[in-house]
C-alpha cells in the first residue's frame, strides 16, 4: 500500500488535513479576494448581527468579521510557518552537530537547550517587546527562538539512535566523514520525526501568536489577527458575546487539525513511532 | 496417594483463543492433565508451544481478550468463568506462580520486604509487624545472604539470582498448595540454575506442595520432575514418568528434542542435530497435527486429523498415529 | 523510560545523593547565572541607549543625559551586570522608572495575587490530569478511554486565553455565580476577603487548569499504560491483588516518575498561562505589572520581572528534579 492510500484511511490524518486544508485556503484566498475589504471602518454599521451582507455580522468597527477572520489566517499561518522555519533550520542543525560531536559539544547543547525552556515565548517577547516594541516581528522571532531547543533536543535523540546502527558503522569503516554520513544518512532517517515535530509546532506556534496578539505583543491594528479579535470581542462581551466567539473557533480548529495531522503523520510514518509517548 | 484423593489439580480439554493481529487463533488445543498433592509434573517444549499459557490460563492472568474454554478444577473448585476477585483470592493463597526473569519481575520502587510481606497482609490479614517477621523468615528459608538487612532493601541492590530467590519467598509466602515455577532459571547463571532448582526441591518436598515445573531443558526435567509432558503447537504431545517418557521417546517431537540436545563430551566438528523447520504461527495451524510439517515420520492421514491419544506404556501416552518403535 | 536509568549499586545511598544533589545545584547555579546574563544582555546592553528607548523618540538630550546619570549607565558594562546582580541578591533592585518606587514592594503588591493563582491552578491540573489519565488507563481502548483522548485532543487545541473568556461569559454573565474580573483583596479592610478572594480565582485557575491537564492526561495514561506492561505489575496480579490494587498500590507509584518531570516542564507553560490570563480577568497580578512595564518603557522594571518569572521556572525544575531522585531508589546519576 503506498503512502498516500493508507493516508487517506487514517481517521486521524483525513480529519485534520481537511482542517489544515481549510486553514491554507482561507489564507491563500485572503490575497485574492475577501467579502468585505476587512479593514474598512464603516462605524455607523458597528455590531450588526449576522446577515446576508455581513455572513457574521460586523464588529465595533463595523468591520467585517468573516474578511477579518479569512485575513487573520495568513498571520496565523506566517507565523506558523518561518516561527517554525527558524526553529527546524536552528535546532537541527544543533542536533545534528550534537550528535556527530558527542563530547562536550553535545553537553553544552543540551545545557543550552535545557536553558532555553526557562524562556518560554511570551517571556522573550516582552523582553523584545519592551525594547524594540511590539509587532509581528518580535512574535515571529519569540516564537522562532522558543522552538529552537525543542526541535534540538528531538534531533539530537533520534539522530543518536541512527547514528548507533550498524549501517553507519559501515559508512564509518569507509571512511565517510561525519558530515556526509549526517546529510546522507542521519538527516533522511530522522526526516519523518521532524515532520512529525513540525506539525505540531506549527500548532503550538498558531497558539502562542493568538496569544501574544490579544495581548497586543505581536500584530498590531491594522493587520487583522484571530488573537487580537479575541482581545476585542472580549470588550463587547456584553453587546455582542458571539464576537469572542469566532475567532476563539478559527485558533481551536486549525489548532486542533493541525494536532490531528500530526498524529496521523506520526502513525504512517513509522508505525514505531506509535509507541514514542 | 490414595485412591480417594481427588486430584488437585485437573485440567479437561483445556482450549484458549487468543486475539492476534491475523485474526483469532487458537493457542492451546485440549489441554488435559491431572496433578496430584505433592507431586512434581513437568512441562517442556520450545517457545511458543503454550506451556507458559498453560500456566497463565491455571492462575487466570490471561491477556486481554483472550477466550477459555474447558475446565481447570482445583480442589473441585472449578476455575474457568471464575470472577477475577474470586480467582485473586485464590492466586498467591492457593496458587502460586514464579516467572523467567527475576531481573524485572519486582517493583522496583518497593521494599523487598514490602513485597514478600505483600501476599500475607493480603491473604493472612497479618499486620505490618507480622508481615515483617513472617517476611524475614521466608528469606531466612530461601537463603537469602544477610536477609535482615534485606528486608529494606530494594531490588536494584540484588543479583538475578538474589531476586530469583525473593520471587520464590513471595510465591510460598502463604503455603499454597500448587506452585508454578515458568522456567525459574533461564535467566540465571548455569551455576545459580542448580542452586535454584534444588532450592525449590527442597522446599516443595517439605511442605508436600505440588510443583509444575516448565522448562525448556530436558536435563532439568530429568533431574527434577516425575512425570513430564511434552508439548508442541498448543497440545500435549507426549506424557508419562519421566524415565520412560526421554527413554522411550514415544512421539517423534521428543526424539527430536531429545536428539537435539547439546552434549559434553562429543567430538569436535560433530554437527548439533536438529528439527527442520521451524515453529508454526498459532494462526497458521489447521486441523491436523502441529508437528506434520517437521516430521520424518508424517503421512497424508496426519494432516488431515488432530492425532488421538494413544497408550505407550504405564501411565504414558502420546497423540501419534506413527508412534516410533521402542528403540534407542 | 527505566532502561535508560543507570544506577551505582556499590556507592551506598547517603553519599550517592549528596554527590547528585551537589551536581544538580551546581548546575541550577549555573542555569540562573546564564539567565541573568542573558537578561541583562538583552535589555540593558542590545538596545544601545537605554536611557533613550525609555524616554523614547522625542526625549530631549538633556532628558536622556539626565536619565542616564540616574540609572548609572555611564558606568562599564561587566560593573552595571554586578551591581544589578548584587541588587537581586540584597533583594533592592532600584526603583521602577514609571512609578518610582522600589520594585520589590511592586512585586510583593501583585505577589499575594499571582502565586495563590499558580498554586490554585497547577493544584486544578494535577487533580484534573491525574485521574482523567488514569481512567483512560484502566479502560484502554474501549469507550472510556477513547472519550478522555478526545476530550484531550480538543483541550490541547483551545486557548486557555479563550476558554477564559468563555468561561467569564457563561458563568459569570449568564449565570452570576463568579465576578467577571478584579480582585477584591484577600482581607476585609480591602474591601474582600478570604472567600472572596478566591472566588475572584475559580474561572482563572480553572481556565488555566483545563488546558494543561489536557496536555499532562495524556502523560499520565502514557506512563500507567507504560508501566502496565511492565513484568512486576503481572508478579503483583500473581499475589492475588486485585486490578484495583494494583494500579492504586503499584502502577501508579511508579507511573508518577515520569509524570513529576512533566509537571515541571509544564510550568514554564503555566507561568506564561497565569501571565496572560491575568490580563483576561483584569487580575492585579505580576502579569498585569509586566504590561504595565512593557508600555511604560520601564525597562528596570521589566528586567526585574523577566529575570524572577525566569529564575521562578528554573528553581521550580531544579525542585523537580530532586524530587524525581527521591522518589525513585535507583537514583537517577547517569547523564540525561
Amino acid at each position: 500500500m503506498s503512502f498516500w492510500t493508507r493516508a487517506l484511511r487514517h481517521k486521524s490524518f483525513v480529519a485534520g488535513g481537511v482542517l489544515v486544508a481549510l486553514l491554507v485556503a482561507m489564507a491563500l484566498l485572503s490575497f485574492v479576494w475577501t467579502p468585505h475589504p476587512a479593514t474598512e471602518i464603516d462605524v455607523p454599521n458597528k455590531l450588526q448581527p449576522p446577515s446576508m451582507k455581513h455572513w457574521l455580522g460586523t464588529d465595533s468597527l463595523g468591520r467585517d468579521i468573516v474578511s477579518q477572520l479569512i485575513v487573520g489566517a495568513r498571520a496565523s499561518i506566517a507565523v506558523g510557518l518561518i516561527a517554525v522555519g527558524i526553529g527546524i533550520v536552528a535546532g537541527v542543525a544543533l542536533g545534528l552537530l550534537a550528535a556527530a560531536r558527542r563530547g562536550w559539544v553535545e553537553e553544552a547543547v543540551m545545557r543550552l537547550a535545557d536553558f532555553g525552556l526557562a524562556f518560554p515565548a511570551l517571556l522573550t517577547a516582552i523582553m523584545l517587546a519592551a525594547i524594540y516594541g511590539p509587532g509581528l516581528l518580535t512574535s515571529i522571532v519569540a516564537i522562532g527562538i522558543f522552538n529552537i531547543p525543542e526541535f534540538a533536543r528531538i534531533t539530537r535523540a533520534s539522530a543518536n539512535s541512527v547514528w548507533s546502527r550498524e549501517f553507519v558503522l559501515a559508512a564509518r569503516a569507509c571512511g565517510k566523514g561525519a558530515l556526509r554520513i549526517t546529510m546522507e544518512h542521519v538527516l533522511p532517517n530522522i526526516a519523518s520525526v521532524l515532520v512529525v515535530q513540525a506539525t505540531i509546532r506549527f500548532a503550538i506556534a498558531i497558539l502562542a501568536e493568538a496569544g501574544l496578539s490579544y495581548l497586543g505583543l505581536g500584530t498590531q491594528p491594522p493587520t487583522p489577527s484571530w488573537g487580537r479579535m479575541l482581545g476585542e470581542g472580549q470588550s463587547m462581551m456584553y453587546q455582542a458575546p458571539m464576537l469572542a466567539v469566532w475567532p476563539g473557533l478559527a485558533i481551536v480548529l486549525s489548532v486542533l487539525g493541525l494536532n490531528l495531522m500530526g498524529d496521523g503523520l506520526r502513525d504512517l510514518l513509522d508505525p514505531k513511532l506509535a509507541r514514542q509517548r | 496417594m490414595s485412591a480417594t484423593d481427588t486430584p488437585l489439580l485437573e485440567v479437561r480439554d483445556l482450549r484458549v483463543v487468543l486475539p492476534t493481529a491475523r485474526g483469532p487463533a487458537a493457542a492451546l488445543r485440549g489441554v488435559s492433565f491431572e496433578m496430584s498433592r505433592g507431586e512434581k509434573l513437568g512441562l517442556i517444549g520450545e517457545s511458543g508451544c503454550g506451556k507458559s499459557l498453560t500456566a497463565l490460563a491455571i492462575m487466570g492472568l490471561l491477556p486481554e481478550g483472550a477466550v477459555v474454554e474447558g475446565s481447570i478444577g482445583l480442589n473441585g473448585q472449578e476455575l474457568v468463568g471464575l470472577g477475577d476477585d474470586a480467582l485473586a483470592a485464590l492466586r498467591g493463597d492457593r496458587i502460586a506462580m514464579i516467572f523467567q526473569e527475576p531481573m524485572t519481575a519486582l517493583n522496583p520502587l518497593h521494599s523487598i520486604g514490602a513485597q514478600v510481606a505483600e501476599p500475607l497482609r493480603l491473604h493472612r490479614g497479618l499486620d505490618r509487624a507480622a508481615a515483617r517477621t513472617e517476611a524475614l523468615r521466608l528469606l531466612e528459608r530461601v537463603q537469602l545472604p544477610k536477609a535482615a538487612q534485606r528486608l529494606d532493601a530494594y531490588p536494584h541492590q540484588l543479583s538475578g539470582g538474589q531476586r530469583q530467590r525473593v520471587m520464590i519467598a513471595m510465591a510460598l509466602a502463604c503455603g499454597p498448595d500448587l506452585l508454578i515455577a515458568d522456567e525459574p532459571t533461564t535467566a540465571l547463571d548455569v551455576t545459580l540454575q542448580h542452586e535454584v532448582l534444588m532450592l525449590i526441591d527442597e522446599l516443595v518436598q517439605g511442605s508436600g506442595m505440588a510443583l509444575l515445573l516448565i522448562s525448556h531443558d530436558l536435563g532439568v526435567m530429568a533431574r527434577h520432575v516425575q512425570r513430564v509432558m511434552v508439548m508442541y503447537g498448543g497440545t500435549v504431545v507426549e506424557s508419562g514418568p519421566t524415565a520412560a517418557v526421554f527413554a522411550r521417546r514415544a512421539h517423534p517431537y521428543t526424539r527430536g528434542l531429545h536428539a537435539a540436545r547439546p552434549r559434553l563430551g562429543a567430538t569436535r566438528g560433530t554437527r548439533l542435530p536438529t528439527i527442520p523447520g521451524r515453529v508454526p504461527e498459532l494462526a497458521d495451524l489447521g486441523l491436523g497435527c502441529a508437528f506434520a510439517e517437521r516430521c520424518d515420520r508424517a503421512v497424508a492421514d496426519c494432516r488431515r486429523a488432530s492425532p488421538a491419544d494413544v497408550v505407550v506404556g504405564d501411565h504414558h501416552r502420546a497423540r501419534c498415529i506413527r508412534i516410533e518403535e521402542a528403540s534407542t | 523510560m527505566f532502561s535508560a536509568i543507570i544506577g551505582r549499586p556499590h556507592l551506598p545511598r547517603g553519599p550517592a545523593i549528596a554527590l547528585f544533589l551537589l551536581r544538580r545545584f551546581a548546575t541550577f547555579v549555573l542555569t540562573l547565572a546564564v539567565a541573568s546574563v542573558v537578561v541583562f544582555a538583552v535589555l540593558d546592553v542590545l538596545p544601545g541607549n537605554v536611557a533613550q528607548v525609555m524616554l523614547g523618540e522625542s526625549a530631549t538630550p538633556q532628558a536622556v543625559a539626565a536619565l542616564e546619570k540616574k540609572l548609572g549607565l555611564d558606568r562599564p558594562t561587566p560593573e552595571r551586570y554586578a551591581a544589578w546582580i548584587q541588587g537581586l541578591f540584597t533583594l533592592q533592585p532600584g526603583n521602577s522608572h514609571a512609578y518610582d518606587t522600589p520594585i520589590t514592594e511592586l512585586v510583593a503588591e501583585r505577589l499575594v495575587v499571582t502565586v495563590p493563582l499558580a498554586l490554585l491552578a497547577m493544584a486544578l491540573t494535577v487533580v484534573l490530569a491525574l485521574a482523567a489519565g488514569l481512567y483512560a488507563a484502566s479502560h484502554h481502548n474501549r469507550a472510556g478511554d477513547l472519550g478522555v483522548m478526545a476530550a484531550s485532543q480538543l483541550g490541547i487545541a483551545i486557548p486557555s486565553f479563550w476558554f477564559g473568556i468563555l468561561l467569564v461569559m457563561l458563568f459569570a454573565v449568564k449565570l452570576p455565580w463568579f465576578p467577571s474580573g478584579g480582585f477584591p483583596g484577600w482581607t476585609e479592610d480591602e474591601g474582600g476577603g478570604l472567600w472572596d478572594g478566591l472566588q475572584a480565582l475559580v474561572l482563572p485557575a480553572v481556565a488555566l487548569a483545563v488546558v494543561q491537564a489536557a496536555i499532562l492526561a495524556r502523560f499520565v495514561r502514557s506512563a500507567v499504560l507504560e508501566v502496565l506492561r511492565e513484568d512486576f505489575v503481572r508478579t503483583a496480579r500473581a499475589k492475588g491483588l486485585s486490578r484495583r490494587a494494583v494500579l492504586w498500590g503499584h502502577v501508579l507509584r511508579n507511573a508518577m516518575v515520569p509524570v513529576v518531570t512533566v509537571i515541571g516542564l509544564q510550568f514554564a507553560g503555566l507561568v506564561t498561562g497565569t501571565v496572560v490570563i491575568e490580563n483576561v480577568f483584569s487580575l492585579p497580578g505580576l502579569g498585569r505589572l509586566i504590561f504595565q512595564a512593557i508600555s511604560n518603557r520601564d525597562l528596570p522594571l521589566v528586567q526585574a520581572m523577566v529575570m524572577l518569572l525566569a529564575a521562578t521556572v528554573i528553581v521550580i525544575n531544579f525542585v523537580v528534579d530532586v524530587l524525581y531522585a527521591l522518589i525513585d531508589p535507583r537514583l537517577k546519576m547517569a547523564e540525561r
